[in-house]
């Protein structure tokens, strides 16, 4: 037995002379620390993040990777970046005042004497590039699966040998002709970032809504359920037919007729945590501080909510994604011609025969789903506080 | 006597594990201890010491993988509970070995009634049914003290009192006549007057029904009256031992001398009856109306608060007791405008009664509340700098980054805490710094009045003591006024200067409180000390229940 023990039991502190110097906070509280760490111990959520941003910040730089635009052209000492700027043919030494077309021989000659160089993109055609010179009627098939039979007569019209020479459609043409690869990377993007706009402006005005219904209760609460119960009853599907026959359903008014019914997924749960917390006896002290009702939602409340919302929004991006692949497959998205997963999936189904359009659009939607899951399961584990790992 | 026969339960060297990521813990280190056919051991200690990771263990409840027992047995009968496979075990539990939780609120299905509840227990492990369940679950509840046990069978946990559930609960775990009873503060959560009358019952039963009891608790008071074996806990290990006479009256081991030894020292603020009004509030209310039917008709009100009036004086303490459910608290929140209540109130001079959340905002500094639980009042996002300094960005608005360090480290120093901590985050402090830092919050506004509403009930006794003399500290440094809201009577007599006991919304009793601690004139006043002071169960009809 020792004396420690009771010296111990004094918790008073010794207190440190008022100059000395103060600790400095983190960055990260150690809540989020904590998280963090939570997160990386799922080995699958945080490779799949990692691939996920790895292919959303290539399928932002989609112009630099797939274009019919060169990234530049070093021409009588003057430079060019065709890729931000619009040069008329002309501009190279072309009759025309019309905008170059860089796939042009006949332009490509003219810079090629004049002794100019042309930095292309890694993929020379854009989401709407049509390739001229299929060898096969489109949907032509990837370029490494042609026969030097099939090749002959392009290859013959070009001057070059065969097919190894030829300028390679990777996954093949759709039945527009289209790269599909092209169109791969570009539809990637607009996905992902439709899925992202639109989680991230219904997470808001959902957040709102459900804190609003939430921290007041009472009659508000009561009027504000009533009216989402007959708003979500709303048939959506026919009101989008109806809107888009009256609009052109481009990106924004697609995610402005979404947003109508998508805000509403996360009123319940947010509405449901405000209920919870309003009565938590620090809220009671910060009214008792008279702290403001707004403050108290934001700076208390919501970071409670905020758990809850997090842990469901992976699963909410996913489910945009799906929504606009969807709305494409039925013809109901984007205009047509915009480079799309679900119209990539609706040309699949559309040709049989060509199975690499079905093959690479789904593999594409499976992947971009998959791995959004996984990252949502990551993120549902490093909000548990329960969870522990061994 | 045979050693091995006489021993019921022999836990030897026992260690628990818990494991979180990388990090484990320990929070049981190699106890021993063992308990005899029909006797009483009791295991002490304060929160976080390991009494309820222990009786858990002899259970087998606890979440394994990620807990687990480095070391030692369980030999219940000489057979290794730590060694059975979950069949078997689930054989004992609940069978050979009953446990009573802490919270009768939660630990009964609120889906199913009474009768069911006790059966399922009955059918489990004696494979009773139909009239033969019934004739036995009305058999135990009569065993318990259920008033009319016909009508309740059909009741649900929701219209049962906090007692009468912990009684029910105690139905339960008798319902295949255990050997080994395993209590786990089975009357923290109650009152006081309930608490002496569960204790009375427990003690009872035990003597009719021969079983051993396990009684975890950190109450010392009901160790004494209960036990005839005690075991001291402190950081996973058991740190003495022995019969509770000759621990109690020599105490070994430093902790247990400073465990004894932590009775809050009366030393209440004295009476200042030419002080000037603090508060004043005349036949105030806080009437909550029953609405019913479509047309959410009034058709009744619950009477929180019933006509009570108040008055403090600067630099006094006024304490107010009462079971739960008495209105004191409503009472508090009342004073402060926090709730909408009828009659005037008059604070410094000044009536506050009807005042609009922003007309009230000017006055609010000038009184603060400490919440009773120091884990529910401060948010677990903001940093301890975060939380004490709220409120100056409210009242200064204006006032700069410095001055506002300064103020929010001179209410840090004068609760005792640690000023370089204020950038962690509430998780990383104890109960008692916890609320250290819910008093920070109050007093770095500096005001005059604070309602204290059970600021001490949630902590431990070593702990409350300090707390108590903190308080009585601070009050005279800063010249505070207290209003003091509890159910202890023994931390209210330590600070109270005067005393109004409530119940049902209404005063019984009033005046200084040294007068009325020693001259109670109303009955229930008399029981509620007798219950507090001796935990002595008052006779029928003079308290709730």
């Amino acid at each position: 037995m020792d004396d420690r023990t009771a010296i111990q039991i004094q918790t008073r502190t010794t207190v440190p002379p008022v100059d000395a110097p103060l600790p400095k906070r983190g960055w990260l509280s150690p809540i989020n620390q904590r998280r963090w760490q939570n997160f990386k111990a799922n080995r699958r959520g945080y490779v799949s993040l990692w691939i996920f941003a790895i292919l959303f910040v290539l399928s932002m730089c989609a112009e630099f990777i797939a274009n019919d635009r060169p990234l530049m052209i070093r021409l009588e000492g003057r430079t060019y970046f065709p890729v931000f700027v619009s040069y008329p043919e002309t501009a190279f030494g072309g009759e025309f005042e019309t905008a170059a077309d860089y796939r042009d021989p006949y332009l490509r000659k003219l810079i090629a004497e004049k002794g100019g160089t042309v930095i292309w993109p890694p993929i020379r055609y854009s989401y709407n590039t049509h390739n001229l010179d299929l060898p096969t009627p489109a949907p032509s098939p990837p370029t490494w699966m042609l026969t030097e039979e099939q090749c002959k007569t392009v290859a013959q019209k070009k001057g070059l040998s065969g097919c190894r020479d030829l300028e390679y459609n990777w996954l093949g043409t759709d039945d527009q002709g289209f790269d599909v690869v092209a169109r791969l990377i570009y539809g990637f993007r607009i996905s992902v970032l439709f899925g992202l706009i639109l989680s991230l402006i219904s997470s808001v005005i959902g957040v709102t809504a459900g804190a609003v219904q939430g921290y007041f209760g009472g009659w508000t609460d009561l009027l504000f359920q009533r009216f989402i119960e007959i708003w979500t009853s709303v048939p959506s599907l026919y009101l989008l037919l109806i809107v888009s026959s009256v609009l052109v359903p481009g990106f924004f008014v697609l995610i402005g007729i979404l947003l109508l019914f998508s805000w509403v997924s996360l009123v319940g749960l947010v509405r449901a945590e405000f209920l919870r917390g309003r009565n938590f006896e620090y809220i009671q002290a910060a009214r008792a501080l008279g702290v403001s009702n707004a403050k108290i939602m934001f700076r208390h409340l919501l970071p409670n909510a905020m758990v809850a919302t997090l842990t469901f929004l992976p699963f909410i991006l996913s489910s945009s994604v799906m929504t606009l692949t969807a709305l494409d497959f039925l013809s109901l998205g984007l205009p047509p011609g915009s480079a799309s997963l679900g119209e990539m999936l609706k040309q699949g189904k559309a040709n049989i025969q060509a199975p690499w359009l079905g093959i690479t659009a789904f593999m594409t939607v499976a992947v971009m789903l998959s791995l959004l899951i996984f990252i949502g399961e990551a993120v549902r584990d490093a909000f548990d506080p329960r969870k522990t790992f061994r | 006597m045979d050693a091995a026969t006489d021993k019921l339960l022999d836990v030897s060297n026992l260690s628990v594990a818990f494991h979180q990521g990388e990090r484990q813990l320990l929070a049981v280190d190699r106890i021993s201890f063992s308990v005899k056919k029909g006797e009483t051991v009791a295991l002490v200690g304060e929160s976080g010491s390991g009494k309820s990771v222990t009786a858990l263990s002899v259970m087998k409840l606890l979440p394994y993988p990620s807990a687990s027992h480095p070391s030692g047995s369980i030999r219940f009968e000489g057979q290794d509970l730590l060694q059975l496979a979950e069949r078997d075990i689930r054989r004992i539990r609940g069978n050979r070995i009953s446990i009573i939780f802490q919270e009768p609120m939660t630990s009964l299905n609120p889906l199913h009634t009474i009768e069911k509840q006790i059966g399922e227990a009955l059918l489990l492990h004696q494979g009773i049914t139909g009239q033969a369940a019934r004739a036995r679950t009305l058999e135990l509840l009569t065993q318990v003290g259920i008033p009319e046990p016909e009508t309740r069978l059909a009741s649900y946990p929701h219209q049962l009192s906090g007692g009468q559930r912990q009684r029910v609960m105690i139905a339960m775990a008798l319902a295949n006549e255990p050997d080994l009873l395993i209590a786990d503060e089975p009357t923290t959560a109650l009152d006081v007057t309930v608490q002496a009358q569960i204790l009375e019952l427990l003690k009872d039963l035990q003597k009719r029904l021969g079983m051993a009891m396990l009684f975890i608790t950190h109450d010392l008071g009901i160790v004494r009256k209960l036990a005839e074996t005690v075991c001291v806990m402190k950081d996973g290990k058991i740190v003495e031992h022995g019969p509770v006479d000759g621990v109690f009256k020599a105490p070994q081991h430093p902790y247990t001398r400073a465990l004894l030894a932590a009775e809050p020292k009366p030393d209440p603020a004295p009476l200042q009856p030419n002080a000037p009004l603090v508060v004043e509030a005349k036949d105030l209310k806080v009437w909550f109306p029953i609405k019913r039917g479509v047309l959410r008709k009034i058709v009744g009100h619950i009477k929180a608060v019933d006509g009570v009036n108040v008055a403090v004086r600067k630099g006094e303490t006024l304490g107010i007791v009462g079971e739960s459910g008495s209105g004191k608290t409503t009472l508090g929140l009342a004073i402060l405008r926090l709730i909408s209540s009828q009659g005037p109130i008059i604070f410094l001079g000044k009536t506050i009664a009807g005042l609009k959340f922003k007309e009230m905002l000017p006055i609010r500094h000038d009184m603060q509340i400490v919440f009773q639980d120091p884990y529910g009042s401060l948010s677990p996002r903001m940093s301890v700098s975060d939380i004490v300094e709220e409120g100056l960005w409210v009242h200064h608005p204006k006032m700069n980054e410095d001055e506002r360090q300064t103020r929010v480290v001179r209410a840090l120093r004068d609760v005792g805490l640690d000023p370089e901590t204020r950038f962690r985050y509430p998780h990383e402090f104890s109960g008692g710094q916890r609320q250290r830092v819910a008093l920070a919050r109050a007093i770095v506004l500096e005001p005059t009045f604070v309602v204290l509403d059970e600021p001490t009930s949630a902590l431990d006794m070593l702990i409350q003591a300090q707390m108590v003399d903190l308080l009585r500290d601070l009050q005279k440094r800063l010249d505070l006024t207290y209003l003091f809201i509890s159910h202890d009577l023994r931390v209210v007599a330590a600070l109270a200067s005067r005393l109004m006991v409530m119940r049902h919304g209404k005063v019984v009793e009033e005046g200084p409180a040294a007068e009325l601690f020693a001259n109670p004139k109303s009955d229930y006043t008399r029981a509620l000390f007798a219950a507090a002071f001796n935990i002595e169960a008052a006779p029928l009809g003079v308290v709730g229940e």
